[in-house]
């Protein structure tokens, strides 16, 4: 069972969180092309390894997450918030 | 009969005498007994028939390795079919029975099999009746599926008793820093050093005693190690498997509460699912002595010989009276010693020439000779043995039993779980576990060591291992080498006899022969997966306990290679079965899943509602009166709504506070349509797409003040929606400033829809004034009060095309809303109404709900072009219009007519041009009714190309599952009231 430590509730079960997706995609602008958009929401490298990927602690404090988990082991490396400002005051608090 | 139980031996209690049935006749057993030892101390041999070919088996084993003695317990809904004999507990009153014969395990009128074992080999089900050239995966299939069910019954184990299962399961949860699995010396020792170094540990035991082996030895107590745990604080599981180990430390255990016990006890779960969650884990599994292939080696008499030193030292059971033993290593020889002192006639043919064994020269020992073939059917008569594998020198030696250790495999199971392949070690003829990154630790014999002085030394270390890799301490260790015999061990997998019809087993359970794995070779399944599945070899219960180095070696062979270079299958939990009851637990019945109820849940009962599933939530169906079907009660409800008034709970949909000075910019962004002009005091029909172009979701936002809003999604959709939006909040428009927040629960919702639906609601408000068509105009939004001083909203909003309002009060005053809102509603001949008539109402007015967005259909296809907006880019704007998404022929949002008025059709027909009814048709109705407004069927769907293309035509509504089929009429969804008129008023 993989186990997310919840940078706001500690140590938690994978069965209260939600997979979101691929993390380093840097969305588009609304007023995007096709292409780019296409390209942001269907293309996936397929990584073998460390990636980074949002999960949502959904059935926690709802916070989305950044969790760097190798697709191999499920061995997960860092968990950050997703939201750059609380990042920094995560951060900042260590 | 004579008894096999001898004075003297064994730790079973003699003064506790327990009576148990074994296929219908009575029998007597002592309390300390499993069900094998009982049988065997009642000399019953014969305990099953093999899987395909229906030979008698006997015990092969003592532990949770058996293969032979599956055998079904209790009866009824009770009846628990392949369970070891070999680790039931015996208690008073237990029932079981042989499996797979018929009549009986000792006359099977199928035994027949045995003779036509050449049709029996590897794959010949799958090559028979599957794989039928040139009709494979057509033709055959469908044979292969009208032989199964008569193959399933022949070839196969015990059956389930098919009735629901009355006893019930729980799941438990615990955390440690450490947990020792297995409690022989080396877990013992772990697990001490661990407590002693302050660690909170968790001892788990799969036996009913703690000791691991040293319970098959004579002078063994486990009394003292079992204070000296206790004293530690160790919490010590008995009777509990760990059946996996999974990611981040996480053990899987089942605990068996009472199947050792005769009373069922509905207080009392009759197992335990556990999910421990540790620091470290150290196993300790012990090892499993494995057989030796020869002709016949499956007659009932047939054990390993630690089997027989457990029976004799633990259950006082001497199991032969002339027992050969075959072997090829040194462990055997402490047991021939206790057997011969025991009474028994005991000779041992060791396949090694060259080694030394210090004896009292109370037993034979026959250097360099192995058995290849035993004589008898149902049981040993005598043993043919050879001076060297290649057959000569014959000589038959008379015995009643054979006893096999063809050497030793760790059980490495539980690490392999883990993804970590065992090497081969050729010293020692077996696997050994290797080392992993994990907090993972195997000690013992698991770690292939034979003596015991070095599983607690292994076990310290481990112990050692564990603290350092938790940064507890920084101290040097060192394991013992594997092995530990002053003989090297000399590898004998197999002894051959070529003779027609020779069987030799290598996996019992499943019939598996060295001929198939030979069979298996030639027809290439050379891979050691494949092997296994392709002959099943160490599938099932077995996962490869005891066979599955016979075959690596055979194959090994074949293929002229090491057994390390042909590589092991991957062990997967659980290590051994666990029940389907366990898995689920409590969620069972109605709590399979979560109930969710509004807070009117009660009233609507108290008001005669039926209720209806809707995701999680309970909604009113419909109300009806005496003697009402439910056609009668929803087109009478739906039939009120239009002509004076209805109310309806619509508590269920989501409900979201969205709030901050980004709100506006926010909903402009995720709906398709406009939002930053709606003014203060407004609500807005939204549709939300997803970054693909198709829709999400559809609901209303109502701007209550300049930087708050109040959101309503779907009733299945509400969850999703609301996670959507914080994602695009904290990880894709991070600057915004909003705040979204899930406020379903805190909410009560109804609908109040009819032409008398204002005069209904200014009896209830406070200030009627704030309700006239001035104050709130249609999609107007207003704060105000309900008698009573009630605070609430109302918005103006029509799903029935109605003149209509959605009031909303805080949950704690639903019933109170209700009450008024019902008192008033009356005296004007109003009604309560469900979904039905919610749906038949919504279906007329061609409203689309989840039936139509199921997630392929574009805004386009459900005729809401008009939703989106052309002067803004918002998400799925752009993917919207890609190429696929505008194709002609998509299918378009229709309503449907039966041609013949009076017919009646389905949601789920299949629409289809007229001579061409075949596949996915055309199009499809996703929803219909009977309107009371038009007099008849209705529905509404999608048809490729639209209402322009085929209104003019008539199209086949094809519904071959109820074998039905009527012609259509293609009209527009918006069957009533087109203008909305009505809404308006
Ligand atoms: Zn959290």
């Amino acid at each position: 069972m993989i186990r997310i430590n919840c940078p706001y509730c500690g140590e938690r079960d994978h069965s209260e969180f939600s997979y979101g997706g691929d993390a380093t995609i840097n969305y588009p602008s609304l007023d995007a092309s096709e292409k780019e958009w296409t390209e942001a929401i269907f293309f996936r490298k397929n990584i073998k390894g460390f990636q980074f990927e949002t999960w949502h602690h959904s059935n926690g404090c709802r916070m989305w997450l950044v969790v760097e988990r190798s697709t191999v082991t499920h061995e997960i490396k860092s968990v950050k918030p997703s939201h750059p400002d609380l990042q920094k005051i995560v951060e900042n608090n260590k | 009969m004579k008894t096999r139980r001898i004075d003297n031996y064994g730790k079973i209690n003699r003064d506790k005498i327990l009576s148990f049935r074994w296929d219908k006749k009575n029998y007597k057993g002592f309390e300390g007994d499993t069900l094998a030892s009982a049988l065997l101390a009642n000399n019953i041999g014969i305990v099953g028939r093999s899987f395909k070919y229906h030979r008698p088996r006997g015990i092969f084993s003592s532990g949770v390795e058996e293969s032979g003695a599956l055998v079904t317990i209790g009866s009824k809904d009770r009846r628990d079919p392949n369970v070891r004999a070999t680790t039931q507990e015996l208690y008073n009153g237990l029932e079981a029975s042989g499996q797979n014969a018929f009549p009986n395990v000792n006359f099977d009128l199928a035994g027949i099999n045995n003779y036509l074992g050449r049709f029996f080999a590897a794959g010949f089900y799958y090559k028979t009746f599957m794989g039928i050239p040139p009709l494979e995966w057509g033709k055959g299939t469908a044979i292969w599926m009208f032989f199964e069910k008569f193959i399933r019954k022949a070839a196969g184990m015990g059956s389930a008793s098919g009735l629901p299962d009355p006893d019930t399961y729980e799941h438990a949860h615990d955390f440690c820093d450490l947990i020792v699995v297995g409690s022989g010396p080396a877990g013992v020792a772990a697990a001490i050093e661990a407590a002693e170094k302050k660690l909170d540990v968790i001892l788990v035991e799969q036996d009913s005693l703690i000791g691991g082996n040293q319970l098959a030895e004579n002078d063994f107590d486990n009394s003292q190690i079992k204070n000296q745990l206790e004293n530690l604080g160790i919490k010590i599981m008995t009777r509990t498997t760990a059946f996996g180990l999974y990611d981040n430390c996480v053990v899987g255990l089942l605990e068996r509460v009472t199947d050792h016990i005769s009373a069922s006890n509905v207080n009392i779960p009759r197992q335990r699912f556990w999910t421990i969650r540790a620091k470290h884990i150290i196993v300790g599994a012990g090892a499993i002595e494995r057989h030796i292939a020869f002709n016949n080696n499956d007659i009932p008499g047939v054990m390993t010989v630690n089997a027989s030193k457990h029976y004799l030292n633990r259950y006082g059971v001497l199991t032969g009276k002339r027992i050969v033993i075959a072997t090829n290593n040194d462990s055997v020889y402490e047991t021939a010693h206790q057997l011969s002192e025991a009474g028994a006639n005991v000779t041992v043919l060791d396949s090694r020439t060259n080694f030394e064994i210090e004896t009292n020269k109370s037993f034979e020992i026959r250097k360099g000779y192995v058995p290849y073939n035993i004589n008898g059917s149902k049981k040993i008569n005598s043993l043919d043995i050879s001076k060297s594998v290649t057959i000569n020198k014959s000589e038959t030696i008379n015995c009643d039993q054979v006893l096999l250790s063809g050497g030793w495999s760790p059980a490495v199971h539980l690490l392999s779980h883990r993804g970590v392949k065992p090497k081969w070690d050729y010293n020692n003829a077996c696997f050994l576990p290797s080392d992993t990154k994990e907090n993972i630790t195997m000690v013992g014999s698991s770690r292939g060591l034979w003596n015991k002085n070095d599983c607690i030394a292994s076990g310290i270390a481990g112990t050692t291992d564990a603290l350092n890799r938790l940064g507890i301490s920084k101290t040097n260790y060192f394991f013992p080498k594997p092995g530990g015999w002053k003989n090297p061990i000399q590898p004998l997998y197999e002894v051959k006899y070529k003779k027609s019809r020779s069987k030799s087993f290598v996996d019992y359970q499943h019939d598996v022969t060295t001929d198939d794995v030979r069979l298996a070779h030639r027809e290439g399944f050379i891979s050691v997966e494949h092997l296994k599945r392709y002959t099943t070899l160490g599938m099932a219960n077995d996962q490869g306990k005891m066979g599955n180095i016979i075959g690596l070696s055979l194959m090994a062979e074949l293929l002229n290679k090491e057994i390390s270079e042909v590589g092991t299958t991957v062990f997967r939990p659980p290590y051994t079965p666990v029940s389907i009851g366990a898995l689920s637990g409590r969620n069972v019945g109605k709590h399979f899943r979560p109930l969710r109820v509004t807070p009117m849940h009660q009233w609507n009962i108290d008001h005669g509602a039926k209720m209806i599933e809707v995701g999680l939530y309970q909604r009113p169906w419909y109300y009806p009166k005496e003697n009402e079907t439910l056609s009668d009660s929803y087109i009478r409800e739906a039939s009120t709504v239009r002509k004076t008034v209805g109310i309806c709970d619509v508590t269920s949909l989501g409900k979201i506070a969205i709030q901050g000075p980004d709100s506006t910019e926010f909903l402009n962004r995720i709906y398709s349509n406009g939002f930053s002009k709606l003014q203060v005091g407004k609500a807005r029909y939204g549709i939300m797409l997803r970054d693909d172009g198709i829709v999400m979701d559809d609901g209303t936002s109502w701007r209550l003040a300049e930087n708050e809003y109040f959101m309503t999604t779907s009733t299945g959709e509400a969850a999703k929606v609301m996670s959507w939006l914080e994602e695009l909040l904290q990880t894709r428009w991070t600057d915004l400033n909003v705040n979204v927040t899930s406020v379903s629960e805190q909410w009560a919702g109804v609908s109040i829809a009819g032409p008398k639906s204002r005069e209904v609601l200014n009896n209830c408000v406070d200030d009627s004034l704030v309700i006239t068509n001035n104050n709130l105009p249609f999609m107007g939004v207003t704060s105000t009060f309900l008698k009573g001083n009630i605070p609430c909203r109302i918005a103006r909003i029509s799903f029935s095309g109605e003149l209509a309002f959605e009031v909303y009060v805080k949950s704690d005053f639903a019933n109170t809303m209700m009450d008024l809102l019902w008192e008033n509603a009356k005296k004007y001949d109003g009604c309560l109404y469900g979904l039905e008539a919610l749906g038949a109402l919504r279906v007329e007015k061609g409203h689309v709900t989840a039936a139509e967005l199921d997630g392929r259909v574009t805004i386009d296809d459900a005729g809401l072009s008009k939703m989106a907006s052309t002067k803004k880019s918002y998400i799925g704007s752009a993917m919207r219009k890609r190429g696929v998404l505008k194709n002609n022929d998509r299918e378009i949002l229709v309503g449907f007519f039966p041609t013949n008025l009076k017919e009646t059709f389905n949601a789920g027909t299949i629409v289809c041009e007229k001579n061409n009814i075949k596949g996915q048709g055309i199009g499809r109705i996703t929803s219909v009714t009977y309107s009371p407004e038009l007099g008849h069927w209705i529905g509404i769907g999608f048809v490729k190309g639209g209402l322009d293309k085929w209104k003019d035509t008539t199209l086949v509504g094809a519904d071959p599952v109820r074998n039905k089929q009527m012609n259509l009429k293609v009209v527009s969804p918006h069957m009533i009231d087109p203008k909305g008129e009505r809404m308006y008023a």
